[in-house]
């Protein structure tokens, strides 16, 4: 058997009051204008990477994918700096894979294998309906591996595939639909039912044994009645996050499941299921290396970092339903494959350069030392993970930026090295000379149909 | 290995500059033809007497072309060349090393931009393709950096720095009003400066350069030919110029409140020139005030002020056009106008008029010895030119 060697988690800095969609109480996180599906997860992979052994396999699900066609999962892999010997996957159709992909991600280190699992998801929908105001975006990956490591074994699991039209979208849509609740409702309820039964049995635990159970449905009708059935106390119900992130689509069985890993003690027994056109569901025993799994960022912590009265027509703009008046400033221009691919190291992985005559840190990493000429000694350095500080700063009111004005400083990191870049997820008049910033991976702009990703700083969340 | 310089051996003999404007009536090669026109004119000369042409644009066109289609020159060379704002002055630097090197007896450098056809506001530059991880900070960003480093290195609190700053284009208006050509020809008050709406950092519109079309141009010959051409030729003391390894976006210890390029070509220059207190002995100065802030720092990296000091200065007026030592007393690139090709070229202009005493209102009792500074980039990373001229 396998188990969850490490996690880690990722909620976006924004919220969007429901009471400003007229759709009730709550929030839900709404990820930048400067992220995306696979930013996200790259943050929640830094998480469970951290000094780990790396992994072979990276999966990556999503139903936000920024590419439709080219590897969003190649994308994760040379942000997290992994060898490009790593086998990629990418999963994606429907809110279940995320837990699907982990599941895959425990069959792969059942065979000896280490993958990499990251799920991450920008959910939009039609202004004015639910999926709107109840969706949220959010990452979590997990690395697994062999069971004596694991600080959560998988202890059994079940599985179901169902063809129904519940909720679908075509490639040229912007939006999802779902068919009525109550059809869904009583079609999958008994499917959860009868998986989450079998994933029970094949993992010889009863479910008062159960200390957290996670369900997650497209449809939270289709859950409703399964507490009962089951006999669960409430207090063996997962908080689904519903009141502060929304359900983010891929990642959200394992954001939960994350956050309970977050707060569970060694032999806490968690199920976790996510129902979408058929159902997954595992069954997990909390070892005695939890507490060395865990992040650096709780889920809680991610959740209690936040700004919270984004407005609802920013949001808009930032998702690129509605239109607004740019700046009289040209279009961004797109990145060019050679330049891209030439300086991946530099651009993706955040790897810089230093000196190994002189120890001067270089970022962009340079052939010839600035401080002593040395030409060609430099040892590659990555700086992703460095602390920095603002060395100076402005507001930059009028360059091209979905979120004006533009929070452009000098960064110096420790131990040497300095960059000008952007600070993002921040509040403009909060900045100062000095103030410690961490780095993070962002997607800058779309420039004629061409994603840009590179680094940002922000403020430490 | 030295800078020798050619002091004294290269006379500018005939300028010519068109007013810096929105010109919509006009593109690069009508304002060439302008200042060529009026350049051959000052000096008296066919056009068939220049021998080669320097042509300094940023992006208003390429090659030589430009230049040579607009005029009709009869199989000439001519050069295009390109060094970010400092492009003007770049053209007139490798006109007069030209003439110096006896390979051609007349020279003329050119300068044009036509900016205002782009439709975006301030300064747009294509790049070649890259990999998408420069910052994309635009030019008023990038200078406005220097403000609040100035500020907490020498602890000047925010108002005041903005106080002087505002003083600053105050001072540039209040000299553009006096200027014909000037793109921006009346004054301002300081409190519409100083609350003009923001662009970027402590920044308003005000603190801004003017985004203009216009063209200037340069006839140089060997110093011992100049009175052939006009009794009050204007001689070059010193040409210098800096490029660096852009430290200031390496270095942590580079402070954004200097700009070592301006530094190492003044000091260039005052070496080739014999000047030993720039404060005293340079009558008056045309310097790259793209941004108010820069203007201030500039006197500072070029000895005018001593470090943390030119602030008070600028309080106290020591650069205003009737002070001490006058700075911009065309209004610079503020008020006249910032044709990026044009400029440099606009600030020798500057200098032939008050060093022939043809300044009109503007007009600097007796000025000795001035000095143009002109620079392209952002702190940091710029490329820096200095030059000394004199009667």
């Amino acid at each position: 058997m396998a188990g969850i060697a490490r996690y880690g988690s990722y909620v976006p800095f924004s919220r969007v009051q429901r009471s400003a969609l007229g759709a009730g109480r709550g929030s839900r996180a709404v990820a930048s204008h400067d992220e995306d599906s696979v930013s996200m997860a790259v943050e929640a992979a830094r998480g469970a990477l951290r000094d780990a052994a790396a992994p072979d396999a990276l999966l990556f699900a999503t139903t936000s994918p920024p590419y439709a066609e080219k590897t969003n999962a190649a994308t994760v892999q040379a942000a997290l700096g992994l060898s490009e010997n790593v086998a990629s996957v990418e999963l994606g159709g429907s809110s279940r894979m995320g837990l699907a992909a982990l599941g895959l991600g425990l069959d792969l280190a059942s065979a000896g294998r280490r993958a990499l699992v990251c799920a991450g998801d920008v959910v939009i929908g039609a202004p004015g309906g639910p999926r709107e105001s109840q969706g949220g975006d959010a990452a979590v990956a997990f690395l697994t591996g062999p069971d004596d490591t694991s600080a959560a074994r998988l202890l059994g699991r079940a599985s179901a595939t169902v063809e129904l039209l519940d909720v679908w979208r075509l490639p040229e849509d912007r939006f999802a639909k779902q068919w009525e609740e109550r059809f869904g409702a009583e079609v999958l309820g008994p499917v959860l039912a009868d998986t989450v039964t079998r994933a029970l049995k094949d993992a010889g635990v009863e479910p008062t044994e159960l200390s957290q159970v996670i369900l997650d449905a497209t449809n939270p009708r289709a859950a409703a009645g399964l507490p009962r059935a089951l006999g669960l106390k409430p207090e063996q119900l997962a908080d689904g996050l519903e009141a502060q992130v929304g359900r983010s689509g891929s990642a959200h069985a394992g954001l939960v499941l994350a956050r309970c890993l977050d707060r569970a003690k060694p032999g806490d027994r968690i199920l976790v299921a996510s129902l979408a056109d058929g159902c997954d569901a595992l069954v997990l025993q909390v070892t005695e290396h939890i507490a060395a799994a865990r992040p650096s960022h709780a889920v809680d912590a991610w959740i209690a970092s936040k700004r919270e009265d984004l407005a609802y027509n920013a949001w808009l703009k930032w998702r690129g339903i509605l239109p607004f008046e740019p700046p009289r400033r040209p279009d961004p221009e797109r990145p060019a494959a050679p330049p891209m691919r030439r300086h991946g190291r530099w651009k993706l992985a955040f790897v810089g350069g230093r000196c190994t005559r002189c120890q001067t840190g270089h970022l962009p990493p340079q052939r010839v030392c600035s401080s002593c000429g040395a030409i060609d000694e430099m040892q590659p350095e990555r700086f992703a993970d460095r602390k920095g500080r603002v060395a100076t700063f402005t507001l930059d009111h009028l360059a091209y930026t979905l979120q004006p004005p533009v929070v452009a400083a000098v960064v110096d990191f420790e131990g040497g090295g300095r960059l000008a870049c952007e600070l993002t997820d921040v509040e403009p008049s909060s900045v100062a000379i000095g103030n410690e910033v961490e780095m993070t991976f962002r997607r800058l702009y779309t420039g004629q149909g061409v994603h840009n990703y590179f680094w940002k700083a922000r403020p430490q969340r | 290995m030295a800078s020798n310089g050619i002091r004294d051996r290269v006379a500018i003999v005939g300028m010519g500059c068109t007013p810096f404007g929105e010109h919509w009536d006009k593109g690069a090669d009508d304002l060439l033809v302008d200042a060529t026109r009026d350049a051959y004119a000052s000096a008296g000369v066919d056009p068939d007497a220049v021998d080669a042409y320097w042509l300094g644009t940023m992006g208003s066109g390429v090659s030589g072309l430009l230049l040579s289609e607009a005029i009709k020159i009869q199989y000439k060379p001519v050069t295009r060349l390109e060094n970010m704002c400092a492009t003007g002055s770049e053209a007139l630097r490798n006109a007069a090393y030209a003439v110096a090197s006896g390979a051609y007896d007349l020279a003329m450098a050119v300068g044009v931009e036509k900016l205002k056809d782009s439709g975006y506001s301030g300064l747009v530059s294509s790049r070649p393709p890259d990999d998408g991880t420069l910052p994309s900070m635009t030019a008023p960003a990038m200078f406005s950096l220097l403000a609040p480093a100035y500020a907490k290195k020498y602890g000047v609190d925010e108002g005041t720095l903005k106080d002087v700053i505002s003083r600053i284009a105050w001072k540039n208006h209040v000299n553009g009003a006096k200027n014909p050509k000037a793109q921006f020809r009346s004054e301002v008050p300081l409190e519409k400066i100083k609350s003009s709406p923001r662009v970027a950092g402590m920044f308003g519109v005000f603190d801004c350069s003017g985004v203009s079309d216009g063209s200037a141009a340069a006839i140089v010959c060997r110093a011992e030919d100049a009175h052939k051409y006009t009794d009050k030729p204007i001689f070059i003391k010193a040409l210098a110029f800096a490029a660096g390894p852009a430290e200031g976006f390496f270095n942590q210890d580079y402070d954004f409140t200097t700009f070592q390029e301006v530094v190492a070509s003044c000091e260039d220059a005052y070496r080739q020139a014999g000047i030993q207190n720039p404060r005293e002995e340079i009558s008056m100065a045309e310097v790259h005030d793209c941004f108010t802030a820069t203007e201030l720092v500039l006197m500072e990296d070029m000895g005018f002020s001593p470090r943390g000091q030119g602030w008070k200065d600028v309080l106290d007026g020591r650069f205003d056009g009737d002070g001490p030592q006058p700075v911009n007393p065309d209004g610079g690139l503020k008020s006249f106008g910032h044709p990026i090709g044009a400029s440099g070229l606009r600030m020798m202009y500057e200098m032939w008029l008050q060093l022939r005493g043809e300044a009109g209102k503007r007009q600097i009792r007796d000025p000795k010895l001035g000095l143009t500074h002109n620079l392209g980039g952002q702190p940091g990373r710029c490329v820096s030119f200095v030059s000394i001229v004199g009667r």
